[in-house]
């Protein structure tokens, strides 16, 4: 009965945090700006895979497997994301805007769900699970005793970079400041004329973007895609981004690791467990501390 | 009295059909769609119960149908294995489904009681992932099958659904128009001027959703000896959702709204299904029936944007209810 | 006359900030007691405090000599104390007189067996609540409402909803909280009448916070003032009315 603390599982769990990251991070920016849990976040994660894979499957006859590819391939699926983000605030999410939360939650599961179906039932493309072509060439080593592909590298690498991308644009640039803003009062944001509706499309567009990354990089690394895969990735994305602090990017960052190396040591030590893990994590977060970790409390006046 | 109007309309429409199945009229398709009509009025008239009623916000309510599900099921199959051909094992079946609904009452006590402190967005994800929970734990059950899932005896005749959907729709009722009910009510109005007028609303949100979890459970339990099989993946989120929409299309505090929303929906699902059927047939266009799923989310989504009340909002037809708005000589009228 | 209602150094914190700042009073009983403020005073917060929506940082609470800190604010309900809200709280897509029927809930006997069978208990008891709550709304001219949906109803008739509610749970204190708020002045002098008048009828203590002076000056028989979450005078009306400190408070230091 082996250790399951070790260097393998370890790896796994960070290449899997870091493909969680990425989806995490849409669903904590849109929450911190619009206070929105967006079911169909895991979605816009499908629909990138499936963006880069009939993006291939379109232009199989101009290019082989190569680096190149790789990259033009992470770009579509990024704007693919993007755009069907972009798309579904404008036309589910901002009617709803100033009405009673519930109905935009309900009206994301909708859209989630339209998604799902309509991905499923569209000639050529669902419902069926089709393999991911291998963009890259795989290539296997070892370090310190663990078979380590260089998908992780892919998978680390890339998320950290989209990480250290989003945290310059969040510190430094005047839209991550005007997107601070609006997160911590709409109303003051816009009386120092900040657009408020425009910042919101920009949080869709770059969370969408994330997660068809991180949708790209799923499918490269666990190389089947069907229309409902965003489902279970989506649900333990977010409970991610609560275990940090939903509406806190690090807390997304940090929960989406967290969830990662649970899952994967908790599957390596018993199935059930590994399946059930994130319900439960979620459970625990929301009855122990539902401001997650790094999360603030606030409180309600009467 | 209006009431017993209700009970005559029920009998009406039960030997109505009873007898177009027997001549012939109603084939096995048609009473499928039928009896599955009216097992989702239970469905969602129990979840209109918690979210409608009470205001409070359940998206795992098949996993309390699933613990009906696969507690009657195990009862009958695999504990006593019962047979439908006899009165002993339609007994059984019945004495089957209440344990199923009671097991799952337990479930939405456990459920209920940590739910308490969330609200809205919190608590809905709550119980998904309660549900979630539920199916994962059922998916690991050998006993009775995992993800192979259980075959079961056809237990779940025309008679003994109706009789369940009509008692699910009368309890249910009733509650509502009692002082019982009243205090869910005003829980869903506002919950601290509710607090502020005496009523224990922690004990009026759990008892939503106890009661509402029983008739899951039992609506689990017919469902699933309807369709002799069942799965735990049959209980997941979607299925849940479409119970969503179901209480959305018919009016959030309806029951006259879920009733006519349950049968609508299905019957319209059929209808849209051999629809495109024929259309596939006809024009050999490769269009699956899983449009009608697409449909049904466009559906949830429009519904939201432009009548989020649903087709009856909080009404409910006269013969659900005794007293009509303005008069005020009926307010002293008791709804017998 | 025995005290209703003790409050012994009740403090309060929210955070940081000290809301409430070492009350003492006692609330004696049959009177109509009135607390003033400006803003930010703690005068709401009080009575959140007293209906158990907030525990006390410090200090304590009694009803009836019995302590009632820590209790559930629906307990602390049944045992005697209903409120009104500033901002009003009725119960909107539900029919006036429903309105009335919860706030009697917690006397009703029948349980759920008995309301679900239609037993003639549940029959019986439901007609009498139903007669007792047409009375309370004949009492406050509402009965021509009965079955209307409350957020029908115009503002004023709201207020007197509140009030009704508050009654229907048989109170012995009724605190009423700025029950004056966005009235004209025949509505306030209607009000003071059936503030008079429920504290005849119904035999309660009426504990009131307000804004209007006139209306407190004229029916408060106790007053206790505050600023800042302390007490700057108490005592009769006539007293507190040309208190030094109270006058600078309200008006500036130069006012008079």
């Amino acid at each position: 009965m082996g250790s399951i603390f070790n260097v393998q599982q370890v790896i796994n769990g960070l290449q899997l945090g870091s493909i969680y990251a990425l989806i995490a991070l849409g669903y904590t920016m849109v929450y911190g700006i619009v206070r929105l849990i967006n079911f169909a976040h895991g979605d816009f994660f499908m629909i990138g895979a499936y963006a880069s894979y009939g993006a291939f499957y379109l232009f199989n006859s101009f290019i082989g497997a190569g680096n190149p590819l790789a990259f033009i391939a992470l770009i579509i699926a990024m704007v693919a994301g993007g755009a069907v983000a972009s798309l579904a605030n404008q036309l589910a999410y901002k009617p709803l805007r100033y009405k009673p939360k519930l109905s935009s939650l309900v009206t994301a599961i909708g859209v989630s769900m339209f998604l799902e179906f309509f991905f499923s039932a569209f000639p050529f493309i669902g419902p069926s699970p089709r393999g991911f072509p291998e963009l890259l060439p795989k290539v296997m080593f070892t370090i310190g005793g663990a078979q380590v592909s260089n998908y992780v590298i892919l998978d680390v690498a890339v998320a950290a970079l989209l990480m250290i991308g989003l945290t310059f644009l969040i510190q430094k640039t005047p839209l991550g400041r005007a997107m601070r803003a609006v997160s911590q009062d709409k109303d003051a944001a816009k009386l120092m004329g900040i657009d408020v509706e425009q910042i919101i499309t920009w949080t869709f567009l770059i969370g969408g973007a994330f997660a068809g990354a991180a949708g790209l990089l799923a499918g490269l690394t666990y190389p089947r895609i069907q229309p409902y895969m965003g489902i279970l990735p989506g649900l333990k994305a977010f409970i991610a981004a609560v275990l940090g602090g939903i509406g806190n990017v690090p807390g997304a960052m940090l929960g989406a690791y967290i969830m990662g190396l649970a899952e994967t040591f908790s599957t390596a030590f018993n199935s059930l467990l590994g399946e059930g893990i994130a319900f439960v994590i979620l459970i625990l977060v929301l009855l122990v501390r539902p401001t997650g970790i790094l999360g603030e409390k606030t409180a309600d006046k009467i | 009295m209006k009431f017993p109007k209700f009970l005559a309309a029920s009998a009406l429409f039960f030997a109505v059909v009873q007898i177009l199945s027997l001549i012939g009229l109603l084939n096995g398709y048609w009473m499928i769609i039928i009896n599955k009509s009216l097992i989702y009025v239970i469905l969602a008239v129990s979840l209109n119960l918690i979210n409608g009623i009470t205001g409070q916000f359940s998206l795992g309510h098949m996993g309390f149908a699933a613990i009906g599900a696969y507690t009657s099921g195990a009862v009958t199959a695999i504990i006593f294995k019962l047979s439908p051909l006899t009165l002993t094992g339609n007994a059984g079946f019945a004495l089957a489904l209440i344990a199923g609904g009671l097991v799952a009452g337990i479930m939405g006590f456990i459920i209920g009681f940590p739910s308490l402190r969330l609200k809205g967005d919190y608590l809905a994800i709550m119980t998904l992932g309660f549900g979630e929970i539920i199916r994962t734990i059922l998916n690991n059950i050998d006993f009775v099958g995992g993800p192979r899932g259980l075959s079961v005896p056809m237990f779940s005749s025309f008679p003994i659904i109706t009789l369940f959907a009509v008692l699910t729709i009368v309890i249910i009722r009733n509650l509502i128009e009692s002082s019982h009910g009243r205090a869910m009510l005003s829980v869903r109005e506002n919950e601290l001027a509710a607090d502020l007028a005496g009523v224990d609303t922690t004990r009026y949100k759990v008892m939503g959703f106890v009661i509402g979890a029983f008739f899951a459970g039992i609506a689990g339990g017919l469902l699933g000896h309807l369709i002799q099989f069942m799965t735990p993946s049959q209980f997941g989120f979607l299925p849940s959702a479409m119970v969503l929409i179901l209480v959305y299309a018919g009016g959030m505090g309806s029951l006259t709204g879920s009733i006519i929303a349950a049968f609508v929906l299905t019957f319209l699902t059929e209808v849209l299904r051999l629809g495109i059927d024929s259309i596939r047939d006809a024009t050999g266009f490769p269009i699956g029936t899983e449009w009608t799923m697409v449909i049904y989310a466009l559906l949830l989504i429009l519904i939201m944007l432009y009548k989020p009340d649903g087709l009856m909002g909080m009404r409910e037809a006269k013969i659900l209810k005794l007293v009509t708005p303005g008069t005020p000589a009926k307010a002293m009228e008791v709804a017998k | 006359m025995s005290a209703l209602l003790t409050v012994k150094g009740m403090t309060h914190f929210f955070g940081g900030l000290k809301a409430v700042s070492d009350f003492d009073f006692e609330v004696p009983e049959g009177v109509i007691y009135g607390l003033i403020g400006p803003n930010g005073s703690g005068k709401t917060t009080s009575f959140n405090l007293i209906t158990g929506i907030y525990t006390p940082t410090q200090g304590d609470i009694l009803f009836e000599g019995k302590s009632i800190k820590g209790v559930k604010p629906y307990k602390i309900v049944q045992r005697g104390v209903a409120r009104t809200f500033q901002n009003l709280r009725i119960f909107g897509n539900l029919p006036v007189i429903d309105n009335i029927l919860v706030a009697r809930h917690y006397t009703v006997r029948s349980g759920l067996f008995s309301s679900i069978l239609r037993l003639p208990s549940f029959i019986k008891e439901e007609a009498e609540i139903r007669e007792e709550a047409m009375n309370l709304l004949r009492l406050m001219k509402l009965e021509g409402r009965a079955m209307e949906q409350a957020k029908n109803l115009p503002y004023g008739e709201l207020r007197r909803l509140e009030i009704a509610r508050a009654l229907a749970t048989k109170p012995k204190l009724l605190l009423l909280d700025e029950p004056a708020a966005g009235m004209n002045p025949k509505e306030v002098h209607d009000l003071m009448d059936l503030i008079k008048r429920v504290r005849d009828e119904f035999k309660v203590t009426v504990f009131l916070i307000e804004h209007h002076m006139h209306l407190v000056m004229n029916i408060c028989e106790r007053i206790k003032v505050l600023d800042f979450g302390e007490t700057i005078a108490e005592g009769l009306p006539e007293a507190v009315g040309k208190d030094p400190k109270v006058l600078e408070a309200y008006l500036g230091k130069r006012g008079a």
